[in-house]
């Protein structure tokens, strides 16, 4: 369970061009669900996302990981929670050009410091999984738009996180790219993995395998769904 | 540990990839870095080498050379000079010594003409350093011209070639009889280019200079360390000439490298954003811009090392032979005994290694800090 109390996000705090992104939210979010933040550009879908997922501090208010609250973390306590906890699916999926799909894959697991072999074992498994093993050396800028996204979700499985972020997944993907992704959503929730997506897609918030849809407007909760 | 050792692996293994997909930048980067490692070694080495080495020569020379002085200029030594010295407590030895040096038009050389104080060769032979012998093609049984004080010509048979082992010192040398020698410079009987002379007690050597300067003051003592120490002198300078020329390359370089390694591209601050959201701490980026430095400075500095070592001991500094083997025309194609110092290495390597590695690494601090979320914004 996750549980923001109050948040509030300011950026540029006290400076003219002050910008409060996120404005008093307060939200519990199940495990094992998939959770939508829906809601037009600008209206603080992708920085509460952040919030939760441990990758930038709220000005105000309180985030709890279950039973522990994890806003108070000193920087490094910060980024192990986020390493071991989150998985990340970005909106351009964000993959380092000119290294192989693999290499991309095994990325967030070289500073745990896991043998070598044992980590390109389980890439490989993960690529195999999603069915892209055979791309496995392609280097990323030759990947297509599924392979990349496919290989992004490798990525952020690859530390066999509890909790997937994914901001605008289906930004860039046709329809049958988008379905396809949904698909695996669908697929992570068998797994209990808890799912939360920022996406103005209704391909996404419109989905059957979407739990609870949560609809934001100017930094603020406006329909906090189911 | 295994844990310690494997992030390390795994971080090295994303850095050497990282560096083989900008090729043609980082490849330019090290060939430049190894030329300037190579080159500021090569001066090193081999500055040192011979200092080494014209120490190890002069380790066998008389403790103290004693010229005789007029207007300021050297001077002829007569005879009753050395009877003078040996009197003075504390000389072991004396010995009255002719050299001189003779411009030979044929080849523009100038030719160190030496009489031993043993073993000269009989009259009318020469004994010839391979200098020589390289320049006049000549061989044990040939004969050299030469054109005495007077005009008159004079001619000499080679008896031998003085060994190569010896070039250093010996590489222009002629060994040439009393007789011969006096003949060819219109020098009398009983009068010498300076005299040598040992002292029984090293540490009476200034005391003993003193003693000459006082029996003969138209004499100017000159001990063995002094030499030494113009020797060092010499190398030095000679060194630093190169070094300010080389300065030049090396300002070069610096803008270069902090060019570099300071200005990390737009792409690269966007990759350092990736790794820091999916879960990479500012510890871990800056041990891999670390490794990025490390990786590029160390092997440019191994390969300038290697280079400048084989340049300077197996192809006798092909490059810098005219600035640092001195002024003859006769240059000694001696090989250096390879002698290296741990203590110039040491300083090469800080003052290469060091700085550039910092230099990769401080801006990346800054890259580094930004907030991971800055991904998910940009």
């Amino acid at each position: 369970m996750i549980e923001l109390r109050d948040i509030r996000k300011v950026f540029n705090e006290g400076k003219p061009h002050a910008l409060t992104a996120v404005d008093g939210v307060s939200l519990v979010l199940d495990s094992r669900a998939v959770t939508v933040l829906q809601g037009p550009s600008g209206s603080g879908k992708t920085t509460l996302l952040s919030l939760i997922g441990c990758m930038a501090r709220p000005t105000e208010g309180r985030i709890l990981l279950g039973d522990r609250e994890i806003t108070s973390l000193p920087e490094r306590f910060l980024t192990d929670v986020r390493r071991r906890t989150f998985g990340f699916i970005f909106q351009q999926f964000n993959l380092v050009k000119g290294i192989s799909a693999l290499e991309n894959v095994m990325l967030p697991a070289y500073p745990l410091g896991e043998h070598h072999a044992s980590l390109k074992k389980r890439a490989r498994a993960l690529l195999d999984l999603f069915g892209i093993l055979p791309r496995e050396s392609a280097r990323s800028e030759w990947l297509s738009g599924g392979e990349a996204q496919r290989t992004a979700i490798c990525r952020a499985l690859i530390n066999d996180p509890q909790i997937i972020i994914a901001d605008e997944p289906t930004a860039h993907l046709d329809t049958k790219l988008s379905r396809e992704f949904m698909d695996i959503v669908g697929r992570l929730k068998t797994e209990q993995k808890t799912v939360i997506i920022a996406s103005h897609d209704p391909l996404v918030y419109g989905s059957s395998v979407v739990d609870r849809v949560v609809t934001m407007r100017d930094g603020r909760i406006e329909v906090a769904g189911q | 540990m295994g844990n310690w050792f494997e992030r390390q692996r795994n971080i090295i293994d994303f850095t050497l990839s990282s560096l083989l997909r900008r090729k043609g930048k980082n490849l330019s980067l090290l060939l430049v870095y190894t030329l300037l490692v190579f080159l500021l070694a090569s001066v090193m080495f081999f500055t040192h080498a011979l200092r080494k080495e014209a120490s190890l020569v002069l380790q066998g020379a008389p403790e103290m050379v004693v010229q005789r002085m007029a207007a300021g200029r050297h001077e002829l030594v007569p005879a009753r000079y050395l009877n003078a010295i040996s009197g003075i407590r504390g000389v072991s030895a004396v010995r009255g010594r002719r050299w001189g040096y003779y411009f030979d038009a044929f080849t523009s050389a100038n030719y160190t003409l030496l009489v031993p104080g043993r073993d000269a060769p009989a009259t009318g032979y020469i004994s010839i350093g391979s200098g020589i012998a390289r320049s006049r093609l000549a061989a044990p049984g040939d004969l050299i011209s030469f054109r005495s004080y007077d005009g008159e010509p004079m001619v000499l048979m080679v008896q031998e070639v003085l060994s190569s082992g010896s070039e250093l010192v010996s590489s222009d040398l002629i060994l040439i009889s009393e007789q011969d020698f006096r003949k060819l410079f219109g020098m009398a009987s009983g009068m010498f280019t300076d005299i040598v002379l040992s002292v029984r007690n090293s540490k009476e050597v200034a005391t003993v200079a003193g003693k000459v300067l006082k029996l003969l003051p138209d004499t100017r003592p000159i001990m063995k360390s002094e030499i030494l120490r113009t020797y060092d002198t010499i190398f030095d300078w000679r060194s630093g000439i190169i070094v300010v020329i080389l300065s030049s390359a090396v300002l070069a370089f610096i803008i270069f490298a902090w060019d570099k390694a300071s200005g990390l591209s737009a792409e690269e601050r966007k990759e350092i954003g990736i790794l820091k959201a999916i879960g990479w701490e500012t510890s871990d980026v800056l041990l891999m811009k670390f490794w990025d430095g490390a990786a590029v400075s160390l092997t440019s500095f191994l390969a300038g090392v290697l280079l400048a070592y084989v340049h300077v001991f197996f192809t006798s500094v092909m490059l810098f032979e005219p600035v640092l083997k001195g002024w003859s025309t006769l240059y000694p194609s001696f090989k250096l005994v390879p002698f290296v110092s741990p203590y110039q290495v040491a300083t090469l390597f800080f003052l290469t290694v060091v700085p550039y590695t910092v230099a990769t690494i401080v801006p990346s601090w800054r890259a580094a800090t930004i907030d991971p979320d800055s991904v998910m914004r940009s």
